[in-house]
């Protein structure tokens, strides 16, 4: 089965994130298939790679990073919602004159249509957030 | 068409476990995750919402979070499954669709 | 299988407390380009986003309340509110903003997009959706 993913929360003040990569690796490991996972809203900052975590934390953007290019799953972040929030391409960087960029490996970039997009073409698109 | 509601908040701080009971059909699922699973337990304030609840809809936890908020399985309301996140992910295929009540 | 699903998006967070009002509003505007068949639920706090009268100028955040008088012209022109909601709330139909469509097949006739149901009514629409969005 085709799986979409829409996170809503950022990596640490909410459980979302966490739970998310949870059941994403369930779903892949029972054999589905994670077409997509949309980050929105505070979601966006999953998508940075200068998230240092104390060690004895885990590091669930390089989970994310690890997780996608295992299983070939598109991250996707949302633009609107990254403009906001500080997470930058080198596009973005260019387009907006910013002097530095930090999207972290494995994450790109793009539109809410890749949200509704999901919603189209998987089979179940599972929602996680606050 | 069965659908399978994800609850995450606690009875006692928020309303998310009651809307999702009212607004869930009968023969829908409900799987209660992070902060949601202390809605799971006996003899809290909530309990009686819960049980009367269970006799339209099945209920799941998510054992991961029951541990790790140390909530002892014997302490659970009796006809509450709990499932792994495998069953997690079951629960989404068995269903038609998910609605994660935020 | 048809491209066309149903796509649901429930709002249940009152605006401007938190942003999660105005982006689901974004993503709401984008899906009228994927021509689907788009509905929308207002529930719980979330019947204060359609709330007449908001007012942000001493605030200093967007009022973005007018946006939702565009739906109709992007045809999304569904939008379910939970009476129950309303109530508990203490408003009625008349507390929120008029929101309208013109009806293609009736010679482009005004009409109300928004709808009052009971839950047990929300509760079978929400059942026959192919993807809920929640925000």
């Amino acid at each position: 089965m085709k799986f979409g993913i829409q996170i809503n929360e950022g990596p640490y003040t909410h459980e979302a994130s966490t739970t998310a990569l949870n059941f994403v690796s369930a779903a892949v490991e029972a054999g589905h298939e994670v077409f997509r996972v949309f980050f929105y809203h505070d979601g966006v900052n999953n998508g940075t790679r200068y998230t240092t975590p104390p060690q004895d934390d885990r590091n669930i953007v390089e989970a994310w990073s690890e997780l996608a290019e295992k299983h070939n799953i598109d991250l996707v972040v949302c633009v609107a919602a990254a403009q906001r929030r500080g997470i930058v391409d080198e596009g973005e960087q260019e387009r907006n004159g910013k002097d530095g960029n930090n999207i972290a490996p494995g994450f790109r970039i793009s539109g809410l249509g890749q949200l509704i997009e999901a919603g189209i073409q998987c089979d179940r698109l599972v929602v996680f957030g606050d | 068409m069965p659908m399978l509601h994800t609850v995450n908040k606690s009875p006692f701080e928020r309303g998310v476990l009651e809307s999702c009971i009212r607004l869930a059909t009968k023969g829908s699922a409900v799987i209660l995750i992070e902060d949601g699973v202390y809605g799971a337990t006996k003899a809290s304030t909530a309990s009686a919402m819960v049980e009367e609840a269970m006799k339209d809809l099945d209920f799941y936890v998510l054992s991961s979070d029951l541990k790790a908020r140390g909530v002892d399985e014997s302490r659970l309301i009796d006809g509450i499954t709990v499932v792994d996140y495998s069953g997690f992910v079951k629960l989404t295929v068995d269903n038609d669709k998910v609605q994660s009540w935020l | 299988m048809s491209d066309t699903k149903k796509f649901l998006f429930v709002n249940r967070k009152a605006p401007y407390g938190t942003i999660y009002a105005w982006e689901s509003l974004e993503v709401i505007l984008i899906s009228a380009a994927f021509e689907q068949d788009v509905s929308l639920v207002f529930a719980d706090d979330g019947v204060f986003q359609i709330a007449k009268g908001q007012d942000t100028t001493e605030l200093g955040i967007k009022n973005f309340s007018p946006t939702y008088n565009a739906l109709g012209d992007y045809d999304i022109n569904k939008i379910y509110v939970e009476k129950e909601s309303l109530e508990a709330r203490g408003l009625t139909v008349d507390d929120l903003l008029k929101l309208t469509y013109e009806d293609e097949d009736d010679d482009w006739a005004e009409k109300d997009s928004i709808h009052v149901v009971s839950s047990a009514e929300l509760a079978e629409i929400m059942d026959q959706q192919d993807v809920v969005l929640s925000f």
